[in-house]
């Protein structure tokens, strides 16, 4: 660990450890990954490090994410600009709420954002859609994808109007059985 | 913003101008401050170089001293301190709970710190007019204030009492008020202050609220610190709350606490923010030591995270096992070997003449005997002497304590993981939210393989189409007789499968006890190892056999699954007891046999002496024959020991042959006779193996109940078995990854962890079972092992007690272990876990009633909102009969259509139900609609529409504002 005090400061370390659940360890690894993932975009000492900001697509290959059928998504949510960039605050940022010491709840929010496909903060009828077809790989027929849908509205839809909300999504999802131990990746 | 820097700016630079002149002064306060104490002055030259660092700290030290002549005074200019600070705060306290919620907290406190700085700008001005407006203001706030008197009186003290008390308070008061600059000013003359200091006495007087308030605020910032990690917003909004939340923290924590808990309170804080670092510090030491992190990253992309969850587990267990190796090996296998007798010294520690030739034999050690049984591996190698070495180490008790030791922290570690993994659980039932789980949690984020997410999708898929057809024929009938005969069929197989291990098991170690009796030399291998080799076969075996009889029962594969465990668990269960009854037999068969040795024994002592100590038989001398020669009991201990060490190293090779053949060659021959065979070997039959979960892991339970019911009589037996779980952890690590496919059933990970959690606190209940019966209730044999010559291993318990201990002790412990107070406090014990289990008991029933109140509102809302769409549709519909019925009540005019309007606007009706029909009749031409609505003088709870029209439609319009009322009340 040499080449921890070049990269960060003690003091940056442990902010970043309040604000994330990482451990030294851990950030140390995650900016490596980092590093590694467009090593001509990063100077080694990265003291504006905010500047620096490498593009989804090299993200999408890392090996954690590659498989995922939610990828694309789930980086457009963890990062902030348009233009299809992520910085390393933003990087880590997604591998706190991904990894496996994160809060329920927090995983909920994030996981409620992900599956939000069209971005209206609602889970409704074409997000659902969209999602059955990434994860049977378009296997199901229109009229079972359309049982499917209907069922889980009927089921996780507690007000009644026909679109899941964050709320009855949190209520949901947190009684699932696995949901904690599926939803995070380890880094 | 720039203005506000300008300002804090100004405000140190006034401060660091008084700090320049009371400097000057300040050598000598301290020369008078000698006059007056000379201990005062130590402490303060004492504090001075801290203080620089810690304004808090360095007032609360001040003030304490102050304290013997004047606390109230003090109290009182303390809190007027703080309600100069507080007095800007609570302008903004309002808004600053909403300033949490708000990002930009940051202005607020900036004006926080700017209102400061102004104020510290005129205290140390001072100018007249300044003056006057403070005092009026405290006369203000006198009467604010607890009481005027005290206050008035704290003041003439002040002036009449010595300097230095003021100085110091000053001091530290001013510390407070001017926030940066002030840091530099520790050492302030007492004059100078003194002549501000009244002014700041005067300028607050602060209430216990205020403090309340801002100790309060300090907390929810460092509450917003500690659960910032889980706080669903971007990094640099993060980073910048955490930064302005720690600086308020640190700028307020000091000023807490109040009189004589102040300084126990600046203490306290300071000791939590030491404690915390050191907590982060050994977090990051203690995830550093975790090993095997990235083998099992890699194990989890590619076959998910069920089987991942078997190499944690074995994790978790090695963790376990090498707290247990560090108890006998650190407290009795070291002291032991270092300070212990020698080899060789006393019969207990000598190989027998009669083996000494075979003793080194690999046969014999691979055997556990010969030397490898007279070495500190074995209980019977233990001498009897209470302490040894020149440490006087009580080995005996360490041992006895050791022994149990082993076993309460197990049982602290299983529980305490069986807790916080039943805390994770949500605990939901499996009805409820079928579809939506299957949707949102199926997907594995962990899988990071091509091929093990190829299977996912297909796995995700086939569940989606089996409920969907569950859903639709909603169960379909086979025939039940049929399918009750074939389980009950399949059941009584697997009873007769379980009994008739449970026998071979009986068999074949009372036959061993025949070949041990009549001498194992005459006998082959085989013989030898009988015992364990029928239960590792059995245990490799019979649960094949499960495995074809569970397809008869036609279970769902869950259900099947835990079929299939129960019936694991139950047959290496009932080998495992079969097996310890029969080593319970083969013990009495000991004792006796010791019996008669014993008796020989003396006879051959009486003998020796008499040959060559005649007449000297009262005073024993040592005795002066070789060690090796000297008869020697049977030593129980040791032989259950060396069992236990045997039947876990068999296990070990069991489980490698078991890998080895049973998935390496399988995968050899699969991937390279498949180029010259007839039918794809790779999907046909052979295959590649699957990692097979349950079988593993239930593997590892048992191996580590043997290894709790062996330590004690075997203190090597947790090195072994850390041995053990390395090379497993390693081999299987390989094993799986070049050997094994990915599972094509879904395994569920995560409900199957208490599963095994459970099972694992059973066997280690049935597991000390056994090994405590044997401590308690079998005497220790006369010439081996640590408790040697005593009635009951125990006693070394009371023997500590009479020796090392002083009286009263004794006297306390066996008065605290009177059955009376024992049975009061099991009794307490019982009644306590009655009383939690009926909390827990109703708690369930509340969250039950709960989900129920959920479930009706959520029906009830699904139900409000399609009767709204109904009565929508049919309003709509309404008007259009109207528009073809009415046509020649066109001309009734627009009066009417307005009044109805407005009438419709009165009523206080539903909305969504209100709205539609309203559109509805823009929709439709306006003087139809006077038709369809008259205009009514009748109240407006009634219907409307009621009278005139009759018709179903306007019933059923009129519906949905039905239940509106009731539902308000439900």
């Amino acid at each position: 660990m040499g080449n921890k005090q070049s990269v960060f400061t003690e003091e940056q370390l442990d902010e970043y450890q309040d604000c994330t659940v990482f451990t030294k360890k851990d950030i140390m690894r995650l900016y490596q990954r980092f590093h590694a993932l467009a090593l001509q975009n990063i100077p080694c000492h990265c003291n504006n490090r905010e500047d620096i900001k490498i593009p989804l697509q090299l993200i999408t290959e890392m090996p954690e994410l590659k498989e995922n059928p939610f990828h694309q998504k789930i980086l457009q949510v963890f990062s902030e600009d348009d233009q299809g960039f992520m910085t390393f605050n933003e990087f880590l940022n997604m591998f706190s709420a991904l990894s496996n010491l994160a809060s329920n709840n927090l995983k909920a929010y994030y996981a409620f954002k992900i599956y939000d496909f069209n971005s209206d903060n609602f889970i409704c009828q074409s997000d659902l859609e969209v999602m059955l077809n990434k994860l049977t790989n378009k296997e199901l027929s229109d009229e079972e994808i359309q049982l499917v849908c209907s069922k889980i509205m009927e089921e996780g839809d507690l007000d009644g109007d026909g679109r899941l909300s964050l709320a009855d999504f949190e209520y949901m999802i947190t009684r699932a059985p696995d949901f904690v131990s599926t939803f995070h990746i380890r880094i | 913003m720039p203005r506000h820097e300008k300002l804090i700016a100004k405000a140190s630079d006034v401060s660091i101008e008084v700090d320049n002149e009371e400097s000057i002064d300040e050598e000598q306060d301290e020369e008078t401050d000698n006059d007056d104490s000379d201990v005062e002055s130590e402490d303060i030259k004492k504090t001075a170089p801290r203080n620089r660092k810690e304004n808090g700290k360095k007032k609360t030290k001040h003030e304490s001293e102050d304290e013997s002549d004047s606390s109230e005074d003090e109290k009182k200019a303390k809190s007027r301190k703080k309600n100069m600070k507080s007095k800007n705060k609570v302008t903004e306290e309002s808004n600053d709970d909403e300033s949490e919620k708000e990002t930009n907290k940051n202005r607020k406190d900036g004006r926080n710190i700017k209102s400061k700085k102004k104020y510290s700008d005129d205290n140390s001005n001072g100018d007249e007019a300044a003056n006057k407006r403070r005092k009026e203001k405290r006369g203000k706030k006198q009467a604010d204030s607890d009481s005027e008197e005290e206050d008035n009186r704290a003041k003439d003290k002040k002036k009449a009492k010595n300097a230095k008390a003021k100085g110091g308070k000053t001091r530290g008061k001013q510390k407070k008020v001017e926030e940066k600059g002030v840091s530099r000013t520790k050492n302030k003359g007492q004059h100078s202050t003194g002549s501000s200091e009244e002014k700041s006495d005067e300028e607050e007087v602060i209430t216990e609220e205020d403090m309340d308030k801002l100790k309060e605020e300090v907390e929810e910032k460092k509450k917003l610190i500690a659960t910032l990690r889980n706080k669903p917003s971007p990094m640099k909004q993060k980073l910048q709350l955490l930064k302005e939340a720690q600086e308020f923290v640190e700028k307020f924590e000091g000023a807490l606490g109040k009189g004589k808990g102040k300084r126990f309170y600046v203490y306290k804080v300071m000791m939590t923010k030491k404690w915390m670092k050191f907590q982060r510090d050994f977090e990051n030491f203690k995830t550093a030591c975790i090993p095997w992190e990235m083998k099992i990253k890699e194990i989890e992309s590619h076959f998910g995270s069920s089987v991942a969850s078997y190499f944690i587990f074995l994790r978790w267990i090695y963790g376990i096992n090498m707290v247990l190796f560090g108890l006998t090996f650190g407290l009795v296998m070291i002291p032991e070997a270092l300070m212990g007798k020698p080899y060789g010294s006393i019969p207990r520690k000598t190989v027998p003449k009669n083996e000494q030739h075979s003793a080194m034999n690999f046969a014999t050690l691979w055997d556990f005997g010969g030397y490898a049984q007279y070495s500190v591996l074995f209980y019977g190698y233990y001498n009897h002497q209470r302490s040894i070495g020149w440490l006087k180490y009580r080995l005996p008790l360490s041992y006895f304590l050791v022994g149990i030791g082993i076993i309460g922290y197990s049982f602290m570690v299983v529980i305490r993981t069986m807790a916080s993994n039943a805390n994770e659980e949500g605990g939901g039932d499996d009805t409820s939210f079928n579809f939506s789980w299957k949707l949102f949690t199926s997907w594995d984020y962990l899988i990071g393989n091509a091929e093990t997410a190829d299977n996912k999708f297909a796995s995700i898929t086939t569940s989606f189409k089996e409920s969907i057809l569950e859903e639709q024929e909603n169960r379909k009938e086979g025939n039940i007789h049929l399918t009750r005969f074939l389980r009950v069929l399949a059941n009584f197989l697997v009873l007769l499968t379980l009994a008739g291990s449970g026998y071979l098991i009986f068999y074949v170690v009372r036959r061993s006890q025949k070949f041990a009796q009549q001498g194992l030399e005459d006998y082959g291998w085989w013989e030898r190892n009988e015992v364990n080799m029928v239960m590792s076969l059995l245990g490799m075996f019979c649960p094949m056999l499960f495995d074809i009889i569970s397809p008869l029962e036609n279970y769902h594969p869950r259900i099947a699954l835990q079929w299939q465990l129960g019936r694991i668990f139950a047959l290496f269960l009932g080998n495992l007891y079969t097996f310890i009854i029969a080593l319970l037999d083969e013990i009495n068969l000991k004792l006796e046999e010791e019996k008669i040795i014993r008796y020989n024994i003396t006879i051959w002592e009486n003998s020796l002496y008499n040959g060559t100590w005649l007449g000297n038989s009262s005073t024993r001398p040592p005795l002066d024959v070789d060690p090796a020669i000297v008869p020697r009991g049977p030593c129980w201990e040791t032989m259950v020991g060396q069992e236990f060490v045997r039947l876990t190293v068999s296990d070990t090779l069991t489980t490698v042959i078991t890998i080895l053949v049973g998935d390496f060659f399988r995968a050899v021959f699969v991937r390279f006779i498949n180029y010259c065979w007839c039918w794809d070997l790779e999907y046909g039959f052979p295959s590649y193996g699957e990692f097979d979960i349950s079988g593993n892991v239930l593997g590892l339970i048992f191996n580590q109940g043997m290894i709790w019911m062996g330590a004690f009589y075997a203190p090597c037996l947790p090195a072994i078995n850390v041995l053990r779980l390395l090379a497993s952890m390693y081999l299987q690590c390989w094993a799986v990854m070049c050997t094994n496919v990915p599972h094509e059933r879904v395994f569920k990970a995560s409900r199957s962890n208490n599963f095994y959690m459970a099972m694992l606190l059973i066997i280690l209940f049935l597991s000390t079972l056994p090994a405590v019966y044997t401590i308690v209730s079998i005497p220790p044999s006369f010439d081996c092992g640590p408790f040697s010559g005593k009635y009951r291993m125990f006693d070394v318990i009371q023997e500590t007690l009479d020796n090392d201990f002083p009286a009263w002790f004794a006297k306390v412990f066996s008065a605290a272990t009177n059955p009376g107070l024992i049975l009061s406090f099991i009794l307490l014990m019982v009644l306590a876990i009655y009383y939690l289990q009926t909390t827990s008991k109703s708690y369930k029933a509340a969250n039950l009633e709960l989900k129920k109140k959920l479930q009706n509102q959520s029906e009830e809302n699904k139900k409000k909102s399609k009767k709204n769409a109904d009565a929508a549709a049919n309003q709509m519909e309404q008007m259009q009969n109207s528009m073809k019925n009415d046509t020649t009540r066109a001309t009734v005019g627009q009066v009417d259509n307005i009044r109805n309007a407005i009438h419709s606007s009165n009523q206080p009706s539903n909305p969504s139900a209100c709205l539609p029909s309203d559109r509805g009749m823009r929709l439709v031409a306006p003087p139809r609609v006077a038709v369809t609505r008259p205009p009514r003088p009748r109240n407006p709870g009634q219907l409307p529409g009621q009278p005139r029209y009759p018709g179903p439609q306007q019933y059923y319009g009129a519906r949905p504002r039905m239940p509106r009322g009731g539902a308000a009340y439900r």
